[in-house]
């Protein structure tokens, strides 16, 4: 009797690896990445708003940051940008920009227009800086530990729920923003 | 005349629609030997672009492929060697941005899964071969109804 459900056994494998082949198909906009408990790639940027002044990641050592990368011409960037703002003025933790592939003026001109969540912002209207975090749409990002280890990476633009059940479960209790 | 100017007009509108897809067609890029732009044009084949992903940097007309092809080249031109340029990639976008993953520890599955697939379908076809010459063999005189029962007993006829 119990080759007959062989097959069928055989089948229900099957069955599952397909489901959850399918199940995972529509989230293969969301590749892991790599860099995840690995250092965060050091760089010395110009700053967005003050092109005399850079930003380092050596000056960021030392305390948490979230590494945000967006663009003006990034359309899932406006949508994110109110619970970006929201985040800042929690003051849990500073919020470092990567001004991706833009226009500094337009850049400038929209952060004037929306409001500046960021405490200091890397311009990198080239886009080779953003090949080193493994960035491959807008917005990314990225949350980072004293030690300088990327701990999360969120894809796409940060919802209150992923900044409240993704993002600050992760953080330290008691953190607050160190003034730079 | 004017209306044939205007159907022209029209005509030209409509065949500039249709080579528009073309128009992303990627700048070729020089590299300054033939050996570096045979092996540049060999690395941007073997890359996935990450945001068409099922386009390589060679056929992706998006800015990110551009950024990555420029990275090669840079890399190329810097001396480095291929193996170094698919580790520089591997570490930053893992190994989804290869089109032919390594064999390693995590993708050992992937590589091997085929064969061991058709190694269990060949074993399970033998057996199945064996015992169904088994059934008729010569000591075998049970009438035809009773095949099926003999299936159900294994080790009846061994």
């Amino acid at each position: 009797m119990i080759r007959y459900f062989i097959p069928l056994g055989v089948l229900v494998v099957v069955v599952v690896l397909l489901a959850l082949g399918i199940h995972q198909a529509p989230r293969k906009d969301l590749v892991p990445s790599p860099l995840i408990g690995k250092p965060a790639p050091s760089f010395a940027l110009p700053s967005l708003t003050d092109p005399a002044k850079q930003v380092t990641s050596a000056s960021l050592r030392g305390h948490w940051y979230l590494f945000n990368v967006w663009g003006t011409w990034c359309v899932s960037c406006h949508i994110e940008e109110p619970e970006l703002l929201a985040i800042a003025h929690t003051g849990l933790v500073p919020l470092i920009g990567l001004d991706w592939k833009d226009s500094r003026s337009q850049a400038i001109s929209y952060l004037r227009q929306k409001g500046n969540p960021y405490q200091q912002i890397a311009f990198d209207p080239g886009g080779l800086e953003a090949i080193h975090w493994g960035v491959y749409g807008a917005p990314e990002t990225f949350l980072v530990n004293p030690q300088g280890i990327i701990v999360y990476k969120y894809i796409g633009p940060i919802t209150p729920h992923a900044w409240t059940h993704d993002i600050l479960p992760r953080l330290p209790a008691g953190q607050t923003v160190r003034g730079s | 005349m004017r209306r044939l100017s205007r159907t022209r007009t029209a005509l030209l509108a409509a065949l500039a629609l249709l080579a528009a897809p073309f128009a992303h067609a990627i700048a070729p890029t020089r590299m300054p030997t033939p050996a570096l732009q045979a092996r540049y044009e060999r690395l941007i084949h073997g890359f996935r672009c990450m945001q068409c992903q099922d386009e390589s940097l060679a056929n992706s007309p998006v800015s990110l492929a551009a950024d990555m092809r420029r990275q090669i080249r840079q890399m190329l031109l810097a001396g480095k060697t291929d193996q170094q340029i698919r580790n520089f990639f591997v570490a930053r976008y893992g190994y989804f941005i290869l089109f032919k993953p390594p064999f390693v520890a995590k993708t050992a599955w992937l590589w091997l899964a085929p064969g061991v697939l058709l190694a269990i379908g060949a074993v399970s076809a033998a057996w199945v071969i064996r015992r169904r010459a088994a059934l008729v063999g010569p000591e075998d005189t049970d009438e035809d109804e009773s095949l099926d029962d003999g299936l159900l007993g294994p080790g009846k006829h061994s």
